[in-house]
C-alpha cells in the first residue's frame, strides 16, 4: 500500500523532471538577469528601458530584480554570489567598484564595446573613476552632483527674500540662524521646532564635506592617488569646525530630531539642506506641495566652486562571464542602458542627469529651475575614490558624534577619523599588493 | 527430527523482528528526518563557521584562500587596541548581560512571588506580564524608538509634564546601552516569571505551614524555604537568559539609527559586529571568528554557571 503508493509519487516527479527538460531545451530565448536596489523611479524607468531593449532584441528577455532595499542590496549579492545564482548585469554605487573588483566579482568591460577614447569622449568626466587596475569595470546611465535646496516658504516666514538663497558659506550660516525655530531653551538642540540647517553626515554632508568644504577652506581632501587622507590640515580642520557649528554653537538643526535632516526637509520641517538630484524625485512623490528651490552649493572662503559628484553605475559579473550566449547579451543590454536616450529617459523619470556628455548639457537640462543647479555643478565636480564607501562614511560620521556627543575637539576628531580611514586605505592596497 | 524443527524455530525467530523491535526502528527512522533536518540547518553551519574563519572568505570571490589562524590573531589585536568596534561590542555585550540578567531575575522574582499571593484577576495578571514576550521584537523595538523620541516620545512628554529636563536617551552614548537594555529586560521578563511562578507552584504548602507554627517571620520562610527551593528554577534562567543577553541582536539593529549599534557604537554587540562584518565589509571569514570566540565565551559561561550555582539543596 504504502510501496504503491511512493512508486505513483516517483513516477509523477520524473514525469515533471522531463517535461522541464524538454522546455528547456526548446528554449533558445538567452535569459539574463538584471538587479538594481529598489527606488520606485528608478525601477520604473529600467523596466521603461528594458521593454524598449526586448523589443529591439527578440531572442533576448531580461529578468528585472529590484526587490531588494537598499540596505540589503549587497548582502544578497553576497549571498547569492556563493549559490551560483544573482544578476548578470548589476548595478552598484561607484564607490563599491574596487571592492568588487577585489572579490573578482566584476569582469572588465569589454573593449570593442567601450573602449577607454568612446568613454573619455562621451561620458562625463567623473566617469572616469570606474578605471581601477587599468580597465573599466562600469558604466553608468546617468550621473548625480550635490546642490543647495532651500524651503521658499520657511524663508518668507523668517522675513527673508524666498528667491534670494544663500551665495557663501557665511550667507549660509546667517540664514539657518534666521529660519530656525525654538520651543524653549535656544541653546538646547531637542527644543528645536523648524531646523534652519542640520549637518546630517549619515546621509550626504560627508561628501560635501570631503569634496567641497575641505577645498573652499583651501585644503586637499586626499592625495593625489586617492592613497593617503590629507584632510587632517588646519584646513580641513576649519571646514569640519564650520560644519559641526550648525548643531554645537548655532543650535540649528541635527539629523537626530525631526525624522532626520533628509525626512525635516522633504515634510517642509527644515529650511537648507544639501542633497543630490536623486531627491528631487522623493519630494515629488512624498510632498509636491513643497515650494522649493535648488541653487548652486554655496562658495567658501577662498570663492571656488565645487561640488561632489556620483553615480550607480552597471557592470558585468562573472556570473554573465562564464557563458558566452549571456554575456553578448549582458554586453548588448549594457550598451542599451548607456545611451543618450536611455539618459533622456532617465533624466525625466529619475531627475539624475544623463552620463552622455550629449544629453546633459541639453538647453532644456540647463534652463531647468531644478536641474540646472545640479547640471551647472557636473563642470566642477569632485567624485572620491573610496576603497570601502560605508567603512569610509563610518570614521566621518563617528569623528562627527565625537564632537557633538563626546565634546571632542573637531580638529581631535578629524585627526583620529583620518588615522582609521588611513588604516583602511592601507588595508585595502597591502591586500592587492601582496 | 524434534530438534532440528526447534532449532529451525529458534533461526526463524532471530529472522524476524518482534512487534516490539519493529516499533523501535519506526521510531527511529520517523526521528532520523528531524535529526538529518537539524544537522543540515543547525550543526552544519556552526561547523562550516569554524572552517570558515580559517580562510579570507569573501562570499563575492570565487576563491577562499586559507590564512590559519590570522583572523584570530587580528580579533585579539583589536580587542588589545584603545578603541575599536570589536572590542566596543565585546565590552557592551558583557555590560548588557552584567546589568540585563540580575535586574531582570530580581523583577521577575518579585513580580512571581507577588503573582502568586493573589486570586483575584490573577490570570490577566499573568497575561500582561506574559504578552511581550510573545510580541515581535522589532515591532517592540520600534514601538520603543519612536518612545524614546526627543520632544514627541511618550517618555519625553512625560518628562515635560513634570517639569523634568529633556533626555536624549538613544542619541546619547551613556543612555543609549541602558534604554536598549530596558526594553529587552521588559521584553524577556514574562518568560522568567512563569519559569519561577511554576517553580513557586511546587514548593510544598506543609513547610510554609511548619513554617508558620514554628513562628518564623516573612523574611526567613523567604530566605530559608522559598529562595532554596526555587534554586532549580533560577539556575535554569540564569543560564537561559545569559545566553539570550550574550546573543543579542535584533533589538539593537532595531533600535539605532541605520542599525549601525551607535551612536559611536556604545550599544553594539558581539552578534550584531559579527553582522556587520560579514554583511556590510564582508569579511565573512573575521565575523566568522567572532561566532567561534563567541561560542567558547557561551559555552565557558554556562560550564561554570552550572557548576557552580548547581548545589544540591537538602
Amino acid at each position: 500500500m504504502l510501496r504503491s503508493r511512493l512508486i505513483a509519487i516517483l513516477a509523477v516527479l520524473i514525469v515533471l523532471f522531463a517535461l522541464g527538460a524538454v522546455a528547456g531545451a526548446q528554449d533558445d530565448m538567452v535569459e539574463i538577469e538584471y538587479w538594481q536596489y529598489n527606488f520606485g523611479a528608478r525601477v520604473d524607468a529600467m523596466n521603461m528601458l528594458i521593454e524598449q531593449f526586448e523589443a529591439e532584441n527578440p531572442g533576448i528577455k531580461v529578468v528585472h530584480n529590484s526587490d531588494i532595499p537598499y540596505a540589503d542590496f549587497r548582502t544578497e549579492l553576497a549571498a547569492s554570489a556563493p549559490a551560483g545564482v544573482g544578476p548578470d548585469v548589476v548595478t552598484l554605487f561607484y564607490g563599491w567598484i574596487p571592492a568588487f573588483v577585489d572579490a573578482g566579482y566584476l569582469v572588465p568591460l569589454p573593449e570593442d564595446a567601450f573602449s577607454e577614447e568612446f568613454i573619455l569622449e562621451t561620458f562625463s568626466p567623473m566617469v572616469a573613476n570606474s578605471k581601477f587596475e587599468g580597465s573599466y569595470w562600469a558604466i553608468p546611465t546617468a550621473v548625480r552632483s550635490l546642490a543647495l535646496f532651500w524651503n521658499k516658504d520657511i524663508f518668507a516666514d523668517a522675513g527673508l527674500d524666498p528667491d534670494t538663497p544663500p551665495a557663501t558659506l557665511d550667507d549660509l550660516v546667517e540664514m539657518a540662524i534666521a529660519t530656525t525655530q525654538y520651543d524653549g531653551d535656544m541653546s538646547d538642540i531637542l527644543s528645536i521646532t523648524r531646523m534652519g540647517h542640520a549637518p546630517a553626515l549619515a546621509a550626504q554632508d560627508h561628501h560635501w564635506f570631503r569634496e567641497v568644504l575641505i577645498r573652499q577652506y583651501g585644503g586637499t581632501p586626499y592625495s593625489d592617488d586617492g592613497r593617503t587622507v590629507t584632510y587632517n590640515s588646519e584646513e580641513g580642520c576649519a571646514a569640519f569646525s564650520w560644519l559641526a557649528a550648525f548643531e554645537t554653537e548655532h543650535v540649528t538643526g541635527s539629523n537626530d530630531i525631526l525624522d532626520g535632516a533628509t525626512n525635516a526637509f522633504v515634510n517642509g520641517e527644515s529650511a537648507i539642506h544639501v542633497d543630490g538630484s536623486f531627491r528631487v524625485g522623493t519630494i515629488s512623490r512624498n510632498n509636491p506641495d513643497l515650494n522649493y528651490g535648488v541653487t548652486e552649493l554655496p562658495v567658501g572662503p577662498n570663492g571656488e566652486r565645487h561640488t561632489f559628484g556620483s553615480y550607480w553605475t552597471h557592470g558585468i559579473t562573472r556570473r554573465a562571464n562564464d557563458d558566452p550566449a549571456r554575456l553578448e547579451a549582458a554586453v548588448k543590454f549594457l550598451q542599451f542602458i548607456t545611451t543618450p536616450e536611455a539618459g533622456t529617459l532617465w533624466v525625466n523619470n529619475v531627475g539624475e542627469l544623463p552620463a552622455q556628455l550629449s544629453a546633459a548639457s541639453d538647453e532644456m537640462i540647463l534652463a531647468d529651475p531644478i536641474l540646472g543647479a545640479f547640471s551647472a555643478g557636473l563642470a566642477y565636480s569632485h567624485a572620491t575614490f573610496f576603497v570601502d564607501e560605508s567603512a569610509q562614511r563610518q570614521v566621518l560620521i563617528d569623528a562627527f558624534d565625537n564632537i557633538r556627543m563626546g565634546g571632542m575637539d573637531p580638529c581631535d576628531a578629524l585627526d583620529e577619523a583620518a588615522a582609521a580611514e588611513q588604516e583602511l586605505i592601507d588595508n585595502f592596497w597591502a591586500d592587492r599588493e601582496m | 527430527m524434534n530438534e532440528i524443527k526447534e532449532k529451525r524455530s529458534r533461526e526463524t525467530a532471530g529472522l524476524r523482528w518482534t512487534l516490539a523491535r519493529k516499533k523501535v526502528v519506526w521510531a527511529y527512522i520517523f526521528l532520523a528526518i528531524p535529526i538529518v533536518f537539524f544537522a543540515y540547518i543547525r550543526v552544519y553551519p556552526a561547523l562550516f563557521a569554524f572552517q570558515m574563519s580559517l580562510h579570507d572568505y569573501n562570499p563575492l570571490a570565487a576563491e577562499q584562500p586559507f590564512v590559519g589562524f590570522e583572523n584570530y590573531e587580528k580579533l585579539f589585536s583589536e580587542l588589545g587596541k584603545r578603541k575599536s568596534q570589536t572590542k566596543s561590542a565585546f565590552q557592551n555585550t558583557v555590560n548588557y548581560v552584567l546589568l540585563g540578567v540580575p535586574i531582570q531575575l530580581c523583577l521577575a522574582l518579585a513580580i512571581s512571588l507577588m503573582l502568586n499571593e493573589i486570586r483575584f484577576m490573577s490570570t490577566l495578571y499573568r497575561i500582561m506580564f506574559f504578552l511581550p514576550f510573545v510580541t515581535s521584537t522589532i515591532a517592540i523595538a520600534w514601538v520603543f524608538r519612536m518612545l524614546y523620541q526627543p520632544r514627541f516620545g511618550l517618555f519625553n512628554v512625560i518628562l515635560q509634564l513634570i517639569s523634568l529636563p529633556q533626555q536624549p536617551f538613544l542619541r546619547s552614548t551613556q543612555q543609549a546601552l541602558p534604554s536598549v537594555l530596558a526594553l529587552v529586560i521588559w521584553q524577556g521578563m514574562g518568560f522568567a516569571i512563569i519559569i519561577f511562578l511554576a517553580g513557586l507552584k511546587q514548593i510544598p504548602r506543609t513547610y510554609y505551614e511548619a513554617a508558620e507554627v514554628d513562628g518564623a517571620s516573612r523574611w526567613h520562610t523567604f530566605r530559608y524555604i522559598t529562595f532554596p527551593l526555587l534554586n532549580p528554577s533560577l539556575v535554569y534562567l540564569l543560564v537561559l537568559q545569559t545566553i539570550s543577553f550574550l546573543r543579542m541582536f535584533a533589538p539593537v539593529i532595531a533600535m539605532t539609527e541605520q542599525g549601525r549599534g551607535g551612536p559611536l557604537d556604545s550599544t553594539v554587540t558581539v552578534v550584531l559586529q559579527t553582522y556587520r562584518e560579514a554583511f556590510q565589509s564582508f569579511n565573512m571569514g573575521y565575523a566568522s571568528s567572532l561566532t567561534v570566540v563567541l561560542f567558547a565565551l557561551i559555552l565557558g559561561v554556562t560550564i561554570i554557571q552550572l557548576s557552580v550555582t548547581s548545589r544540591r539543596i537538602n
